[in-house]
């Protein structure tokens, strides 16, 4: 009696569980596979922390490290520029300026809200140089006044040359710019008065 | 469902290929345990180009950086360790399941007209898989592979003539080195594995034009029942595709024994002395190619320089290549099967495989007088083996092979 | 059948003269490690950073890969294995300059990143257990396994009224922690191979009851609908 010796419902099962532990098995192997597009160990390596010596920024100055191969601006703003950056003729041009908004998440927890800076260290802030619009790196235009940059309205901040984003001197962006966000503040702290490391939190914040 | 299905159809034949080359394709029943290899050299394939992309995204074809970036690979990339054991010990497991899926052909005469075309693509398929292999295993640019090929690059030094200028022009150098490396690299990760594709897609459309031999080595096709369906074929799909998925897993479980507990098979498939970077100022006391490839290896070293050239040895390891490629038109035999050939051809099969193993065991030794004696009496029965066929396959008595599949 | 006895015979004298070879003209002591043992890997590591690393530098190793394969913390790492203020995640150098080495030794002592893998764990047991005295040497010893090597007897001063048990499994320990550096991913890979293998067992089961279900209609011969 051929036509007994076939039961359908075994067969269905049988395909099935193969089927769905070789599907399991084909993810236990691809996931190895794509790990490997992960950052590897050098480059973990070589994007540790970085220390900077801020003992010799004199106000006004700019340098930029590299920090996991983006470029990272440590600035020193003077009381002016500082005063600025609360006044209500920047803020009330910005699109997000406590970072309440859409860039909530582009600063550390524990930055303060008008400077984007380490409590009590508002001069020297440090912000990742990459314009949140499509990448480009912003230039700095600390004078404020610049014609090209609509004369008294401008309070110094940085412009990128790319679409014509404008930022402030804390890295906000200003409305009505391409940039949907400001610009990020990485994590940092200071290990001594004098030394900045970029890439890891305060312990305490 | 079916309206798509109708919608590609009009624009492509994927029902049409899906019957001709597995619905419909009807496959001898009797395949035995010798019959995995065919599917398995496929997977192994597709195992050696997907863990090869992989492994070409960290590695560095530059002989200052290539050894570091697979130490690279074993180390910094997250699980580039297991990509690249899968890629080592896949090499030599392409081989042992490409060494079975020949040894079918022998035993079962798959070879045969009207197969003649499958067996030289397949000829051809081996060839260039051996040149890939080659290739690969310089790569990693340790001393074996430095010195490894220095050695086989140095044949062609040897051709009459054009020799010297030929050499310089294949390693565009005065030795092997940074430009040998970087066109290797090349030809391994492009060039050779587009052509193995290419010669495996041919290989399985003409084995699908004349259909498969089987262990009986009885045309099927002859015995058609009203429809026009062999009497002794069932449908590729699902019979052989869940056997053949059965035979993989098999398969790569003990694959995977070796990948896990045994990449290097203690030198065997990954050398010591490879773990040393290159250097041209020191050769390893004892340099041998992957076990794959010694069995040429020993011919070449067999054959003793005439008239102060080297390139005898060189024209007898291209013979033993070549001379398989006519191995259809040697073989007079009646009978296709090992089961219905003389004793006599039994006998000699026995002495061929005998040899070759040998040959490749000796091709791992040093040169010792014995071990050189060993390898021209082994060298001679290979070519034996081919050059008589035409006179033992014609005597003997075949038994009579059955209308039928006999199991 | 004749030819599978052959092939037998083959086999079996094939794999006969492999382990001749494997045997090798010089004996070596069995190093009898074990990679899995974490106490004696962290020993070997703190040995090796005391008594070899002023030399040799395992160039291909991170200091924090070691940190987290041998279940130490950075900050132990730090204090134990790092002598000059290294970073975590740097791979381990050595300070001797390469013309200095090559003044005092002859030749630069080598990156033992590989050694393990180029020599075996027996070679480097055997080797660092095998100097002898003998005064027409530059350091006053020799080295039964590798003949005039151009090294001192660095162990000296471990072995120095220690019982032979105890040095013997300190060699041991530095052996062990050099294979690992060999091959850190040893660890991992016999501890996931097990699973991998269970899982495969697990599929095959069931590929082979799959095979044998359709295959019913072959041995039946009613695989033809019309049948």
């Amino acid at each position: 009696m051929p036509e007994q010796t076939i039961d359908l419902k075994k067969r269905r099962f049988l395909t099935q569980a193969t089927s769905v532990v070789g599907a399991v098995g084909v993810g236990f192997v691809a996931w190895p596979f794509l790990s490997t597009w992960k950052p590897s160990a050098r480059t973990k390596a070589a994007g540790a922390p970085v220390d900077v010596d801020i003992s010799k920024l004199q106000t006004g100055q700019l340098v930029r490290v590299l920090w996991r191969k983006k470029p990272v601006w440590i600035f020193k703003r003077g009381a002016e520029a500082l005063a600025a950056l609360e006044s209500d003729a920047v803020i009330k041009n910005l699109s997000d300026p406590d970072g309440s908004g859409y860039s909530k998440n582009q600063q550390p927890k524990y930055v303060t809200t008008n400077y984007r800076t380490i409590k009590n260290k508002e001069e020297v802030a440090v912000i990742v140089a990459v314009c949140t619009h499509l990448g480009c790196s912003p230039t700095y235009r600390p004078e404020p006044g610049a014609a090209d940059l609509g004369g008294n309205n401008w309070k110094g901040g940085f412009y990128c040359p790319c679409h014509g984003s404008k930022f402030d001197l804390a890295g906000r962006v200003y409305a009505g710019a391409p940039a949907p966000t400001n610009l990020l503040i990485p994590p940092y702290h200071y290990v001594s008065d004098t030394l900045i490391r970029i890439g890891v939190d305060p312990e305490i914040s | 469902m079916k309206n798509k299905q109708s919608w590609i159809d009009q624009r492509f034949p994927l029902t049409k290929v899906w019957n001709e080359h597995l619905a419909e394709y009807y496959t001898p029943r009797n395949f035995n345990f010798w019959y995995f290899f065919g599917s398995l050299a496929l997977l192994m394939l597709v195992m050696q180009l997907v863990t090869g992309i992989f492994l070409t995204m960290h590695f560095k074809p530059d002989s200052a950086n290539a050894f570091a970036s697979v130490e690279y690979i074993m180390r910094d990339v997250e699980w580039g360790w297991l990509v690249r054991y899968l890629h080592s010990v896949g090499a030599s497991a392409f081989f042992v399941v490409i060494y079975l899926h020949m040894y079918r052909g022998l035993l079962y005469g798959s070879y045969k007209g009207p197969r003649e075309l499958i067996w030289v693509l397949g000829m051809l398929l081996y060839i260039v898989l051996m040149a890939e292999a080659f290739m690969g295993y310089v790569l990693p640019w340790g001393q074996m592979s430095y010195w490894g090929a220095q050695v086989i690059i140095s044949l062609f030094g040897s051709v009459p003539v054009i020799g010297p200028d030929l050499l310089v022009w294949i390693l565009g150098d005065y030795a092997v080195g940074d430009a040998a490396l970087n066109r290797f690299f090349s030809l391994h990760v492009i060039a050779l594995p587009l052509i193995l594709v290419v010669l495996v897609f041919l290989h399985i459309v003409a084995l699908h034009t004349v259909g498969s031999n089987n262990p009986d080595g009885i045309e099927i096709k002859k015995n058609k029942d009203k429809d026009g369906i062999p009497k002794d074929g069932i449908p590729f799909h699902p019979y052989f595709t869940v056997k053949d998925t059965m035979g993989a897993v098999a398969f790569l479980w003990i694959f995977c024994a070796v990948v896990f507990y045994a990449p290097g098979l203690n030198g065997y498939f990954l050398e010591h002395a490879n773990f040393i970077e290159a250097n041209p100022l020191q050769t390893p006391e004892h340099i041998a190619p992957l076990w794959y490839l010694t069995p040429f290896y020993s011919v070449l070293r067999a054959v003793p320089p005439m008239f102060g050239s080297q390139f005898p040895g060189v024209l007898a390891m291209g013979a033993s290549l070549l001379i398989l490629f006519f191995l259809p038109w040697l073989d007079r035999s009646p009978v296709k099967s090992i089961r219905y050939r003389s004793p006599i051809y039994k006998w000699v099969l026995g002495v061929f495989v005998v040899s070759f193993v040998m040959l490749g065991w000796l091709g791992m030794q040093s040169v010792t007088p014995l071990n050189v004696f060993l390898a021209r009496v082994f060298t001679v029965l290979y070519f034996a083996f081919f050059i008589l066929m035409p006179w033992y396959t014609s005597i003997g008595k075949t038994k009579e092979v059955p209308e039928r599949l006999t199991e | 059948m004749k030819i599978r006895t052959k092939i037998k015979l083959a086999l079996a004298s094939t794999l006969l003269s492999f382990s001749v070879l494997a045997a090798g003209d010089l004996h070596l002591d069995h190093a009898n490690t074990d990679i899995s043992d974490t106490a004696s890997l962290q020993n070997g590591a703190k040995l090796f950073m005391n008594y070899c690393s002023g030399c040799h530098a395992i160039g291909f190793m991170r200091y924090n890969r070691i940190a987290k394969d041998l279940n130490l913390n950075d900050s132990l790492v730090s204090k134990h294995l790092m002598f000059a203020g290294e970073k975590p995640g740097e791979t381990i150098t050595t300070a001797m300059p390469k013309d200095a080495a090559k003044k005092w030794f002859g030749n630069p002592p080598p990156d033992l990143s590989l050694v393990a893998r180029s020599k075996g764990t027996d070679w480097i047991y055997t080797y660092l257990k095998g100097f002898y005295e003998d005064e027409s040497k530059a350091f006053g010893v020799n080295n039964k396994v590798l003949a005039n090597a151009s090294m001192p007897d660095v162990l000296w001063s471990l072995k120095e009224g220690k019982p032979e048990a105890e040095f013997d499994q300190d060699v041991r320990d530095i052996t062990n922690f050099l294979d690992y550096v060999g091959e850190p991913a040893k660890l991992i890979r016999t501890s996931l191979g097990v699973w991998v293998l269970l899982f495969l067992g697990v599929l095959f089961i069931l590929t082979y009851l799959l095979k044998k279900e359709y295959w019913k209609d072959v041995k039946y011969g009613i695989w033809r609908p019309r049948d």
